[in-house]
């Protein structure tokens, strides 16, 4: 063993070396990060290295645990209710919670199909409703469906039902109301079976879309006329992304409510009846984009 | 002249109805085979089916058609384009002998080259079926397909990507803002490719300019795609348009792509238009096509076939027209067809495989939904796995969130780890720009400047407000 020498001395050279390299070792920073003005896109991460900084890897994974929670927990449908029997212009009669053949959530998440059709037990409560047997339809259905995540439905249908009950009443020709519905483990076309069964012209179903890592709670509505098992989705028409983050739902409600006119004016939904109140060229100012506006 | 199958195991007899039966239950654990009724009843089945498949001679797959010849010109495409003479060296395997004749020290990468066209999807997929993921990882990597644009896509030790600037308006700063992150962390050289968030020919047109001005600006060899349909395609090359690459989501089976809304025809006629314009530098491969197992059956129209068969039915479509770029969108279909990260990680690397052995340029969307039971860690593992399988690009998107598609994918971050881990390089042409541009400090190293490149930090001073 050599003989130990002092440790400033040894240190010397080796260690400014190491001590430089610890500076360096910080995380990169992007000056572009600032462009995000322009896009809701995770761009300017920075690096350490040429792997993510810790902070935006843990704000990822908060994203995708917030989008997996969506998924996963169960739709609250008792709070669901009570907020819903607080609202205005609520059809007459209790909300109805009906379940489709889908037991839990392993079954819904691999077989879509269940997830379209009633249960037993809840066709049978359809069934025995007078407005099933009525000789007159009814005009509208509505339909809640916790979909693929609980969180747009719990966070979004009855804010989103406020607004439009309230142009509904104030409609020239009026709109009755079947008794609203609330379905668990539920897809689109379950919809279907709910208006046949409520003999209603038109049922308008609120679901809860699958969540984008940035938009965990995105609700969904779609618009079926003559709703009847055995529909696909060209038969409906469908409005997005109804989240405070997204269409604001004073807008949403303006734009079913255009839809549902039509719709009861020609008869029918789906690709025929054009939502003429989007735009199909999106255009922006200028045209150029910054890389090549020099 | 379907025949049944059967086979003895001990005191039980397994019988198998036909040979899309038996390849049906011979498939690894997937829940797109359960929604279609296909699947194996027990493991135990599953595994004598594979034994039953292994004993089938290749010869079988030329005279058993799983999908009826007079019904669908795929099948028409597979059985009248077959060669036999690049079959008949292997015309004598049975399926369990060809897995053998694979991973042999015979089979080279000029050897697997030269029977390429002898051998059809539905041999590849019943191959695939009895082999384990390294297997799948072995002979993959021994298949070389190299493809040429603006630059050369494919070449041993080469990992590229298509920088995806998606937005969910289509807006051109918003998407101009994510080529140039893309850029600046050495992605995109695969393609820069946009799906579109409304589909149609003027603003497809709109995006075409945009991307086609920003490669010609910054002299960047690469090429780009707007993902629309292939008749709008077909009308921007009409317009005049700027259009590198035709891009199309293809299936396996005639009444899929019906459903998709084209027939072998549409894409011939727009690959002519393609080549017409005679864009490319260094070579005229001019198809983008996607893929996915669960495509049929979710279109309804898998002739009760299972789903790894029908998607690699989809690679002799591919093939058929010298694509650029082959990308298998691996997670994006959700949990009813791929339940979970270790179904995701299978499809991708037998996808990889069956691609590659049949000679189409292979790369892989490496990617999952919220609603399957998957995470960034069963995507690092099949990036990994992909890497060391010499796949020929992966996706590149800002920080793995696609805001308009509403999935995750690859980030510009993986794919620098990838290649820093595996030492694989990006396309050569590429390369050179990302060293001349002042992006890549040391290439052999993968090590980025830290200083914004000077022409990039003038068009960051051009903006608004003149921040620097």
């Amino acid at each position: 063993m050599s003989e130990r020498k002092p440790e400033s001395d040894t240190a010397a050279k080796p260690a400014s070396s190491v001590e430089q390299h610890v500076q360096n070792g910080k995380v990169v920073e992007n000056p572009w990060r600032r462009l995000r003005e322009f896009t809701d896109a995770r761009i300017g991460l920075g690096r350490a290295g040429i792997s993510l900084p810790t902070s935006e890897m843990l704000a990822f994974q908060l994203s995708h645990a917030q989008a997996r929670d969506a998924v996963h927990f169960p739709l609250d449908v008792e709070a669901l209710c009570t907020e819903l029997t607080g609202l205005n212009r609520l059809p007459s009669g209790p909300v109805l919670r009906l379940h489709s053949q889908a037991e839990d959530r392993v079954s819904y998440l691999q077989r879509p199909d269940l997830g379209r059709l009633l249960d037993d037990a809840s066709r049978e409560q359809l069934i025995g409703l007078p407005t099933a047997s009525a000789a007159a339809k009814t005009d509208l259905a509505i339909v809640i469906v916790d979909g693929l995540s609980s969180l747009a439905v719990q966070q979004n249908a009855a804010a989103f039902l406020s607004p439009l009950l309230d142009l509904l009443q104030a409609e020239q020709e009026p709109w009755s109301l079947a008794p609203i519905t609330v379905v668990e483990q539920g897809r689109v076309a379950v919809g279907d079976d709910i208006g046949e069964l409520l003999n209603a012209r038109a049922v308008l179903l609120l679901i809860g879309e699958r969540p984008g890592l940035s938009s965990p709670d995105s609700l969904g509505l779609y618009l079926t006329w003559d709703a009847r098992p055995g529909l696909n989705d060209a038969a409906r028409n469908c409005i997005s992304n109804v989240r405070p983050a997204g269409l604001a739902y004073s807008e949403a409600a303006r734009r079913v409510l255009y839809l549902l006119r039509e719709a009861r004016r020609l008869k029918l939904s789906g690709v025929k009846l054009k939502d003429r109140t989007e735009d199909d060229v999106i255009e922006h100012g200028g045209g150029k984009n910054f890389l090549i506006s020099e | 002249m379907s025949q049944s199958y059967r086979y003895v195991l001990g005191s039980k007899t397994y019988q198998f109805r036909d040979l899309a039966e038996l390849m049906a239950k011979a498939t690894p654990h997937r829940s797109g085979d359960r929604l279609a009724g296909v699947i194996a009843l027990s493991a135990e089945e599953r595994a004598v089916a594979q034994m039953t498949l292994a004993e089938v001679p290749l010869k079988t797959f030329l005279n058993d058609a799983l999908v009826p010849y007079e019904q669908d010109e795929i099948t028409r495409l597979i059985m009248d384009e077959h060669d036999a003479e690049a079959f008949a060296p292997i015309a004598h395997l049975t399926v369990g002998d060809f897995r053998n004749w694979l991973l042999s020290d015979y089979a080279t990468p000029e050897v697997l080259r030269s029977v390429r066209l002898g051998i059809t999807p539905e041999m590849a997929a019943a191959v695939s079926k009895i082999m384990r993921n390294q297997d799948l990882i072995l002979v993959a990597k021994k298949c070389h397909v190299t493809t040429a644009f603006r630059n050369t896509i494919g070449l041993p030790g080469h990992l590229s990507t298509r920088l995806q600037p998606n937005h969910p308006t289509d807006d051109v700063n918003g998407i101009a803002a994510s080529i140039l992150d893309g850029l600046l962390y050495g992605n995109g050289d695969a393609v820069i490719g946009i799906n579109p968030a409304t589909d149609n020919v003027s603003q497809a047109i709109k995006l075409m300019k945009l991307m086609g001005e920003v490669i010609e600006k910054y002299e960047i060899p690469t090429q780009s795609c707007v993902l629309t349909h292939v008749t709008n395609t077909i009308e921007c090359i009409e317009a005049g348009a700027p259009v590198d690459l035709v891009f199309q989501s293809i299936g396996g089976t005639e009444a899929t792509n019906s459903s998709f809304g084209f027939n072998l025809n549409t894409l011939a006629e727009a690959r002519e238009a393609a080549l017409s314009l005679k864009r490319g530098s260094v070579g005229d491969n001019v198809m983008y096509f996607e893929t996915g197992q669960g495509s049929a059956l979710s279109a309804n129209a898998h002739h009760g076939l299972d789903q790894q068969t029908c998607e690699a039915r989809a690679y002799a479509v591919a093939r058929k027209f010298k694509p650029l770029l082959v990308n298998t969108v691996v997670g994006f279909i959700g949990p009813e067809y791929l339940f979970d990260g270790k179904e995701i990680t299978r499809a991708g690397l037998e996808d990889h495989f069956c691609g590659k052995l049949l000679g189409v340029p292979m790369g892989c969307d490496v990617c999952y939904t919220n609603h399957a039971e998957a995470d960034q860690n069963d995507m690092d593992n099949l990036l990994t796995l992909l890497g060391v399988a010499g796949c020929s690009f992966v996706m590149g998107i800002p920080g793995s969130d696609d805001i308009m598609l509403n999935y995750q994918t690859t980030s510009f971050h993986d794919a620098l780890y990838v290649r820093r881990v595996l030492g694989s390089r990006p396309a050569p042409e590429f390369e050179q720009w990302l060293t001349r541009m002042q992006i890549m400090r040391d290439a052999d190293r993968h090590i980025l400047h830290e200083a914004l490149p000077e022409p990039f930090a003038r068009s960051l001073k051009a903006l608004p407000g003149g921040r620097a």
